[in-house]
């Protein structure tokens, strides 16, 4: 092991590690901010809460999306809510239990330290939220409403109608704007990074390309942060948004940043499932949905009526025989692998067989129409636009899709990654989530990461690393910004010289299947076997073959696709390997030779309590695995059960 | 289950770029599926045609579920296309007949110049919104959420003008070019809730000063903008608008 | 934004006004007593400085009117230097779509109607006097709708004035603040409603007259 995983997790009781470690930590005096300029890249929840955070403190923050404005960030699509430990539903929650049931969500492969800091921190940001004028969902009192979410007994969840993410998206967003009318921020649309550049092993800046004219420019700073979401599109299908990628992280982990556990995916059980070979995402039907919705196949094989025309007693409702304390509400990853178990077992419904039920006809005949409508009215509608069926008459068809992905660059303690100066924060980080996350997580970490860890923890980078010095600042023009920018070019180049036949979007098709077939919902040495040697064939054919028509000086959507398509197929190879080598099943790494009889997911505590951090050895080397040790203290891993 | 094939004609604009006078392409297209959502047929358009080396239709998309506006086609004249609170991304060909023509343009507003083909530059909203849509609340400042209560309906109120996803069909489809549906989704959102009263009238002068900077144009009540946006909003935001505008211009002396 | 303000206010001054003119004309079919003695209690009303009061704030409103309308025209035309190939409405009707456009004919109108009665300059009906030495303007109106071309431009001018009332008269309350989703169903009837009344009452007269029922 070559890298040096210190996570620098501060010492003393779990519930004052944050206090401890906010109190060791060095401060930048508030009239010397200003003299640090900081790279925000993406401006999703967690970027977009960490420029504006930054900015708040007077620190110079440039901002760099792809997207044409940063409301765009794919955490505008998160539907169902966010978690904090309020206990305003005075049901039995705590920060503790909040604690608890992510890291056992996240099937116990999640740093205690980064998970109790968040559940911590959960209680300020819906603070800060409501203060900021998010119009979260309220009770007829004018107090804030909450619902349940799977994974939890309690009501924890915050929400937005459908479109809690939504709404907290544009409120990160203006208070982003707000930093740049005050011109602390400076925001750079429609520009995407292509590499980082380190001197003398920190980071210092990052090359962008302008994707309107598709000029080259070079950005200098005294820190980096990396907020750019997951790489759920390496499987081509998924919720993600069509411009989600894994470039900037990629990039990051080829300059010396350790990749950890990128083979924590997680599917959702609740999405539409595929219709048409043309098919280019796949849309999630909340997990709130869950709350209302039942579940079920028919009991018998192939039974080819009509939903509505299937009898109650020839109804499985699989999720609430198997597992009846939780029910239709058990974690993703759970819910995901029943339903293929179904599927595969052929109950599937559909014209492909590959889809369950989930029924709200008894939420109906319960609550009556309206107050579904009034829960899920915008999803319902959604479905209906989708699918051109009316869920309120015919059950939804769903099936589980790519979703999210808990894997990410290794960060310690202060989130920084394994390359000093340069932070993660959000998906694109590994940290709170384990194997799995729970619903209404990933909106917490995001503004747990940017809103309320970062402006602490980059100041002790600043003032320990820093320098106020002008003189002694890296310039652009320094020659290790030279050397990445003729690499970005070149790289490009070699794109566009390859004047093949086939459009990115085949490749890419192509990948995706592959990987949801081997490296999916169920996973197995030899599938991971058999990926491990296809992803070099459709490399090679892409490199060989791809067809990037126009002009690489202005806009041109085939070559930043293409570019990210070209990361992916390295990308892939990675997550087989860590797959391949985590010889257990946990959270949404589900590996079909460690089950249990009943089929749940069996894990190897003994062997693999350890975070997988993967470090790039160059061209031609296979990445080395580094370990580190997951210690439980507070908790004691134990078998999962939602039963 | 087999589906019907579809054929059609595409009227699309082509433009290669701001300075370029542009002009409307023709195309035959086949074997379009009704599963296919909108962007799923030009996706599929624009393989044919890389394949055949030709340059590929350049449309702004994202999200493809309706929630992130970066989709912006002008769909036979109309804004997202011809069903009602649906964004072109939701939008699936089983509306469409097989034969049928279908023009698509980007959308035409001064306050949005044309990048390439059918994407534009929208970067103005942003700038209205520098301007003021937001509360001037620093990170770590907030007392707890409960101390002040929000009567449900001004929640829901402020949360139906803030479910704008700002992808100008507004813009693009009001006979004036005027914005105002957009800037008052905004004025509405935080003038329905208790913590945008502070600001409420500085906001509402500032974000419209703006939005007349940006050059777009006056509003006079068609109510085009209600008709077609993505997420139905409605123009009582702009009424709202108009009143706390007329107040605060009023008592602000200005 | 403010022009749009100004618009609707001086719009519902001239909308005023335009009632208001309508009722008193309509006296015509009460006989010349009732006519010619309203006409003179204009005149004399305050001593005759009422009458110029109310002339000053009509043009003035008049002015601002136009003038705000054709800012907005003109802002409107520069928001989109490049149109559609393919644009269809949803929601709008023609009368909003044509609103400068029967302003203006209506404007125009406005000045050949102020200089058929009012200013009169070539002096046709100067010498129309009552028995009571009072300004006939009954004979004026009754004379002056013999004519079918005459009767023929108030009837065109009153349609197209109805068309801008009938988008005018409801547009003000959203321009104010006014309108909401709970009286916008009424809110939006009230412009067609007056644009009819005034349709119905204009019409009235030059047609009335044309028949002969009010000699």
């Amino acid at each position: 092991m070559t890298l040096k995983l210190d996570a620098r997790i501060p010492d003393g009781p779990l519930h004052e590690k944050w206090d401890e470690c906010r109190f060791h930590d060095k401060l930048v005096n508030p009239a010397n901010k200003r003299k640090f300029k900081i790279i925000v890249v993406g401006a999703g929840l967690a970027g977009g809460s960490a420029a504006a955070a930054l900015g708040e403190l007077g620190y110079q923050v440039e901002v760099f999306v792809f997207h044409d404005t940063p409301r765009r960030a794919h955490s505008i699509a998160a539907q169902g809510g966010i978690n904090a430990a309020k206990n305003y539903k005075n049901d039995g929650d705590s920060i503790r239990r909040l604690f608890y049931d992510t890291i056992k969500g996240g099937d116990y492969r999640a740093r205690e330290a980064n998970v109790f800091r968040l559940a911590q921190i959960s209680n300020h940001i819906i603070d800060h939220c409501v203060a900021i004028g998010v119009p979260f969902a309220r009770e007829y009192g004018g107090l804030l409403d909450n619902r349940s979410f799977g994974g939890a007994q309690v009501s924890r969840t915050f929400y937005a109608r459908g479109q809690t993410g939504q709404q907290l998206l544009l409120g990160c967003y203006q208070s982003l704007l707000r930093q740049v009318h005050a011109g602390k921020v400076r925001f750079h649309a429609r520009k995407e990074m292509l590499d980082l550049v380190k001197v003398d092993g920190h980071a210092r800046g990052i090359i962008v390309r302008d994707l309107v004219t598709g000029e080259i420019t070079r950005h200098a700073a005294d820190a980096v942060v990396l907020a750019t979401g997951g790489y759920g599109n390496v499987f081509f299908l998924s919720t993600n948004a069509k411009n989600s990628n894994v470039t900037a992280a990629f990039r990051a982990y080829k300059r010396g940043a350790g990749f950890a556990n990128p083979c924590f995916t997680q599917i959702h059980p609740t999405c539409i499932p595929v219709s048409s070979e043309y098919q280019s995402k796949l849309t999630l039907m909340s997990e709130s949905l869950r709350n209302d919705g039942r579940v079920w196949v028919p009991k018998q094989k192939g039974d080819q009526r009509p939903p509505n025309e299937i009898p109650e007693d020839e109804r499985d409702y699989f999720l609430e025989r198997r597992y009846p304390s939780f029910g239709n509400l058990v974690p993703r990853d759970v819910a995901s692998r029943a339903i293929k178990e179904r599927c595969d077992a052929g109950y599937g419904v559909g014209a492909t067989g590959m889809a369950v039920y989930l029924d709200f006809r008894d939420a109906i005949q319960r609550l009556g129409r309206k107050v579904i409508e009034e829960r899920y009215g915008n999803l319902f509608a959604m479905y209906e636009k989708i699918t051109g069926e009316d869920p309120y008459e015919v059950p939804m068809k769903i099936y589980p899709a790519v979703h999210y992905t808990m894997g990410g660059l290794w960060v310690d303690y202060h989130l920084m990654s394994t390359i000093p100066g340069m932070f993660v924060l959000g998906e694109a980080n590994f940290s709170d989530h384990g194997a799995n996350r729970l619903g209404a997580s990933a909106l917490m970490q995001g503004l747990s990461d940017g809103f309320f860890v970062i402006p602490y923890t980059i100041g002790d980078y600043l003032a320990r690393h820093g320098t106020m010095d002008p003189k002694q600042k890296v310039q652009p023009d320094h020659p290790a910004f030279d050397e990445v920018e003729s690499e970005v070019r070149a790289r490009i180049q070699k794109l566009l010289d390859v004047k093949g036949s086939t459009p990115v979007d085949v490749f890419h098709r192509r990948l995706g299947h592959l990987m949801w077939d081997e490296c999916g919902m169920a996973r197995s040495k030899e599938g991971l076997e058999r990926a491990l040697q296809e992803i070099p064939k459709i490399r090679a054919e892409f490199w060989k073959d791809v067809a990037i028509p126009g002009d690489p000086k202005e806009f041109n959507q085939e070559l930043e696709k293409a570019g990210r398509v070209a990361d992916f197929l390295e990308f892939a190879e990675l997550m087989c390997m860590d797959a391949l080598h985590r010889n257990e099943s946990c959270g949404g790494h589900f590996r079909v030779e460690y089950q249990t009889e009943e089929g749940e997911a069996l894990r190897d505590d003994e062997n693999y309590a350890y975070v997988a951090v993967w470090e790039h050895r160059g061209p031609d080397q296979p990445p080395e695995l580094n370990k580190e040790p997951l210690v439980f203290e507070a908790v004691h891993p134990s078998t999962r059960s939602y039963k | 289950m087999e589906q019907k094939s579809m054929r059609l004609t595409l009227r699309v604009w082509r433009q290669d770029g701001p300075n370029d006078a542009g002009h409307v392409e023709t195309l035959q297209v086949d074997g379009i599926l009704e599963d296919m959502s909108f962007l799923e047929m030009l996706d599929k358009v624009n393989q044919d045609l890389i394949r055949a080396g030709k340059e590929p239709i350049a449309f702004d998309h994202d999200c493809r579920e309706g929630i992130c506006g970066t989709c912006s086609l002008m769909i036979d004249g109309v804004a997202h296309g011809p069903m009602k609170g649906t964004t072109a991304c939701q939008l699936h060909m089983r509306h469409f007949r097989d034969g049928d023509t279908i023009t698509i343009e980007p959308w035409r507003s001064g306050a949005f110049p044309v990048v390439k083909d059918l994407v534009v530059d929208r970067s103005a909203f942003d700038r209205i919104l520098q301007a003021g849509g937001y509360v001037s609340v620093n990170t770590g400042a907030a007392p707890d959420a409960h101390t002040l209560p929000v009567p449900k309906p001004d929640a829901d109120a402020a949360f139906d003008a803030a479910a704008c996803i700002g992808c100008g069909a507004c813009v693009a489809s009001c006979p004036n070019g005027s914005a105002m549906l957009f800037v008052a989704a905004k004025v509405s959102h935080l003038a329905r809730l208790p913590q945008g009263q502070p600001e409420r009238r500085k906001r509402v002068l500032d974000m419209v000063a703006q939005m007349d900077a940006e050059g777009f144009g006056a509003c006079s009540n068609h109510y085009e903008c209600e008709a077609v946006c993505p997420k139905e909003i409605s123009a009582r935001v702009i009424a709202e608008m108009n009143r706390d505008y007329l107040e605060s211009r009023l008592c602000s002396g200005s | 934004m403010a022009a749009k303000a100004t618009m609707a206010v001086t719009g519902i001054v001239l909308l005023s006004f335009v009632l208001g003119h309508m009722a008193g004309n309509l006296q015509v079919f009460l006989g010349p007593e009732a006519m010619n003695s309203y006409a003179e209690f204009l005149h004399d009303f305050g001593h005759g400085l009422a009458l110029w009061v109310v002339r000053a704030v009509l043009l003035a409103c008049l002015v601002l009117h136009v003038a705000s309308a054709a800012y907005v025209v003109r802002v409107s035309k520069a928001a989109r230097p490049v149109g559609y190939v393919m644009k269809k409405d949803v929601a709008t009707d023609f009368a909003a779509r044509t609103m400068w456009m029967t302003g203006l004919i209506v404007l125009a109108f406005l000045v050949y109607h102020l200089l058929h009665f009012t200013i009169d300059p070539l002096g046709a009906y100067h010498d129309f006097v009552d028995a009571e030495g009072r300004h006939d303007v009954h004979r004026m109106v009754v004379t002056a709708f013999q004519s079918l071309p005459t009767v023929a431009v108030y009837v065109v001018a009153q349609v197209l004035l109805a068309i801008h009332i009938s988008h005018g008269g409801s547009s003000l309350f959203q321009t104010l603040g006014w309108r909401s989703p709970r009286n916008a169903k009424w809110v939006d009837r009230i412009g067609p409603t007056l644009a009819a009344v005034i349709l119905v009452g204009n019409l009235f007269i030059p047609l009335g007259v044309f028949a002969g029922l009010a000699s």
